[in-house]
């Protein structure tokens, strides 16, 4: 059984209470309960569910519901807010020395993800700061550790400092630095051994490190999947070395990440990146209201906006739509439409941004294989030119021919004809102004009052940003 | 003797039979006992401190042990059929002192515990012949690690293994691998990084059968379970496996971070829905980290755990033995209870 989402439990709680204009105690009390096990499902630390419960109470009882909420979406909002204000409210920086290089050091559980970090860090770093970083491998433990950092740094095209695995790591933190000072780097990434944060020879270790290499900052790579012993782990690392900041990976999973809310109540300290994927420029800034989203299961509405402004070509776009008006969408412009997507990520992240969408029964079910894209587009690249402009003349004997020539079978060809032409059919309909056709495409994806509200949070933001646009051009 | 006699002995204070225990096996248990010790305690504490706050049994208190126990990692699911099967429990019999409710919980985890069966913990070996074993897992696990520790232990016991690289996507994977193969005496067949895996395990399934080994370890690369293309990618693995060794892979060994969370279940189920996995390998065992997510499997999906890492040395992969680490888990709480 897939995890239900935070919004379903409330969901559900919430038809039991009648429409009232405070919310009273017991209201609270019902909801609670569904907050906190939506809470500990995800991972929590049950000692901060605790805690983060009652203050939620607290501010709940009393409260006045605004207009347009029941009682049960103004409780929703409030574990929102309180949720990602613990979080750190706002993403956090990197500290950069006042004189360089500055350095980082990179430290965690075995396994944790530092090395690729590292290296994902150093290409951030690189491209976003214009930092020439130099990457040091300390890790001696680990059988082959230091080609793997050098590997990364050959594909990244990337200096890294090794003195083998015969030499101390605070000794190699040493030159690592004494090097980057002579070759001109300003940036120094120290990658550290895996360790258990109850060893204590190799936390000392880390602590020598520290001392010699004066970093501006203590990365802890904390795995997204932990469980209940993040806090210790975290609290354990943090009172040792007084880390700077936290790196969550894995992220790119299918887990809700409540580890993250438990490291940064016990240790205080931002998560400043996230690390979700394999490819080593999948390393992102650190949203904590994206995380709150992503916590209860509320989807990331934001992040998906983000991503189609960042990745769909705005003046493809408005042609799009054009085409669309005049009903001359074809083949072409699917593929288009189908690279633009695709470069946005995985299908299966995107729809899962969709808020409501978490919930859907089955949706847990939905895996899509990058793949399937690349066969669709084969399909499509074996009709000849005149196919493609003008889909209305694939007879059947062309399909038969775009089957071999793709080397799909026939039925994948049919179907995707027939999704082409419904697609088209459904947003020239849109176009017109009609959403109606909507309903069909997403299901009853965002269902209920609180598919609403997110669906309405999001109109009102695109108004508020259109409300800008024309005041700049003012 | 079942886990079930032993905790009910402890309950009506037959103990004749339990002093009867062969010495042999408790020295065995030993280091294992001893590697568990921060898990048994937390776990024990925690409870004895519900207990010690005891008034009556009402909602604060269920709460209270749904935290207990969903700190231990036992799982959500499995917390709750607990709690919920309590609050029946409760019901019925109407316990009222702090001894009887104590005693309903035990004997409600025992009865889940007993209810699941979780197969056969033994490495199915074969005699005479090629034995191929798979490991699969999402990255960071301890893959690697775990195989260099089992092909040593097979090893001193005289068996001949070969290593298979099969993870060609990380960096410095194969290195790690062929260094292990080196302070283990293990070949290690390896292809080029970044090469198709399938390729890889299909030569050191060859070079195996040529050379007449008794186990390949087939390592591969860490995934995360919810990405189809590499799930599928492991499909093939095993595809070309079973296609030169017709009953092959013999096993599948899924290996598990004890700290991970509730996704631990959803890997576990990922993975088994691809690869039909046949037994777990529970490493990081050393750390704090509870471990409950072994109750949580056993119940919700019936593959049995069969090795837990408990450090770093060779010999730190252990066999391992449900029943004690259940009882261990009470043993405490029993000896107070009476």
């Amino acid at each position: 059984m897939a995890f239900e989402g935070l919004t379903e439990r409330l969901q559900n709680a919430m038809t039991k209470l009648r429409r009232k204009g405070k919310v009273s105690e017991a209201d609270v009390k019902e909801m609670m309960r569904e907050v906190r096990l939506a809470l500990l499902e995800a991972d929590v630390n049950f000692k901060v569910v605790k805690e983060f419960v009652n203050k939620v109470s607290e501010r709940a009882v009393g409260t006045e519901v605004l207009d347009s909420l029941s009682p049960g979406q103004q409780i929703i909002k409030i574990v929102n807010d309180e949720l990602t204000d613990l979080m750190g409210g706002e993403t956090a920086t990197i500290n950069f020395s006042a004189k360089p290089p500055t350095v980082v050091m990179m430290v965690g559980l075995q396994g944790a993800g530092k090395t690729t970090t590292a290296g994902k860090l150093a290409n951030y770093l690189r491209k976003n700061d214009n930092k020439r970083p130099l990457l040091v491998a300390a890790d001696i433990y680990r059988p082959a550790a230091i080609q793997q950092l050098q590997t990364i740094g050959d594909q990244l095209d990337m200096p890294v400092f090794s003195m083998g695995d015969q030499v101390s790591p605070v000794e190699i933190a040493q030159k690592g630095i004494e090097e980057a000072t002579r070759t001109g780097r300003d940036f120094v990434l120290i990658d550290t051994a895996g360790r258990l944060h109850i060893d204590d020879n190799l936390m000392t270790e880390l602590a020598d490190i520290k001392q010699i290499a004066n970093p501006s900052e203590i990365f802890l790579v904390v795995d997204a999947m932990t469980g209940q012993d993040a806090v210790n782990v975290a609290k354990s690392f943090n009172e040792q070395l007084d880390i700077s900041g936290v790196i969550l990976t894995k992220l790119d999973g299918d887990t809700r990440g409540g580890a993250a809310l438990s490291i940064r109540s016990v240790t205080g300290k931002p998560i400043k990146f996230v690390g979700q994927g394999e490819k080593l420029d999948a390393l992102d800034p650190f949203h904590p209201d994206r995380m709150a989203n992503r916590i209860l299961g509320m989807g990331d509405m934001l992040t998906l906006i983000e991503k189609a402004q960042q990745d769909i070509d705005e003046k493809k776009a408005e042609e799009m739509a054009e085409k669309l008006r005049e009903n001359t969408f074809d083949f072409n412009d699917f593929i288009d439409q189908m690279d633009q997507v695709s470069s946005m990520g995985p299908l299966e992240d995107i729809i899962k941004m969709i808020p409501g969408m978490n919930n859907m029964p089955g949706l847990d079910q939905l895996q899509i294989d990058p793949q399937d894209t690349a066969r669709m587009k084969a399909i499509v690249l074996s009709m000849t030119p005149k196919e493609r402009e003008n889909p209305d003349i694939i007879s059947q004997s062309r399909r038969k021919r775009i089957a071999r020539g793709s080397g799909r079978p026939l039925v994948e060809v049919n179907r995707l004809i027939k999704q082409f032409n419904e697609s088209k059919k459904m947003m020239n309909k849109m176009s017109k102004g009609n959403f109606q056709g909507m309903d069909g495409l997403f299901g009853n994806g965002a269902k209920g009052k609180l598919g609403k509200m997110a669906m309405n949070q999001m109109a009102r933001k695109n108004k508020k940003k259109k409300k800008k646009i024309i005041r700049k051009k003012k | 003797m079942g886990l079930f006699d032993r905790i009910k002995q402890a309950f009506t204070g037959e103990k004749q039979e339990e002093t009867q225990t062969p010495i042999e096996q408790t020295e065995t248990t030993e280091k294992y006992e001893k590697g568990l010790e921060k898990t048994r305690k937390t776990f024990s504490s925690r409870m004895n401190e519900l207990f010690a706050n005891f008034r009556t049994v009402d909602e604060d208190f269920f709460e209270e042990l749904e935290e207990v126990l969903i700190e231990s990692d036992v799982g959500f699911e499995v917390t709750m059929e607990i709690t919920e099967a309590l609050r029946q429990e409760v019901k019925l019999k109407n316990p009222k002192g702090k001894k009887d409710v104590q005693q309903v919980i035990i004997e409600k985890m025992v009865d889940i515990y007993e209810e699941s069966e979780a197969g056969d913990r033994s490495i199915a070996l074969k005699e005479d012949d090629l034995t191929i074993i798979l490991f699969v897992g999402v990255n960071g696990v301890g893959k690697t690690t775990t195989i260099a520790k089992m092909a040593h232990q097979y090893i001193t016991e005289g068996k001949k293994v070969f290593l298979a690289a099969g993870d060609t996507f990380r960096a410095g994977a194969i290195e790690q691998l062929e260094v292990w193969g080196e302070r283990v005496g293990a070949p290690v067949v390896s292809g080029k990084a970044g090469g198709d895996p399938a390729s890889v395990v299909f030569d050191a399934v060859k070079r195996a059968k040529e050379e007449n080994a008794d186990i390949l370890f087939v390592d591969t690369a860490g995934r995360l379970q919810n990405k189809v293309n590499l799930m599928k990618e492991l499909e093939k693995m095993k595809r070309v496996i079973s296609k030169e060794v017709p009953d092959g892979p013999h096993e599948v060994l899924l290996v598990l971070d004890a700290t991970t969370g509730q996704n631990a279940l959803i890997q576990a189920r990922q993975f088994k829905e691809t690869t039909n996995v046949t037994g777990i390998v529970l490493t990081k065992l050393d750390g704090t980290a509870k471990g409950g997510i072994v109750l949580a499997i056993r119940k919700e999906l019936g593959i049995p755990v069969k090795y837990v890492g408990l450090g770093e040395s060779m010999d730190d992969l252990q066999e391992f033995e449900p029943n004690d680490f259940v009882y261990g888990l009470f043993s405490e709480l029993i000896k107070d209870s009476l």
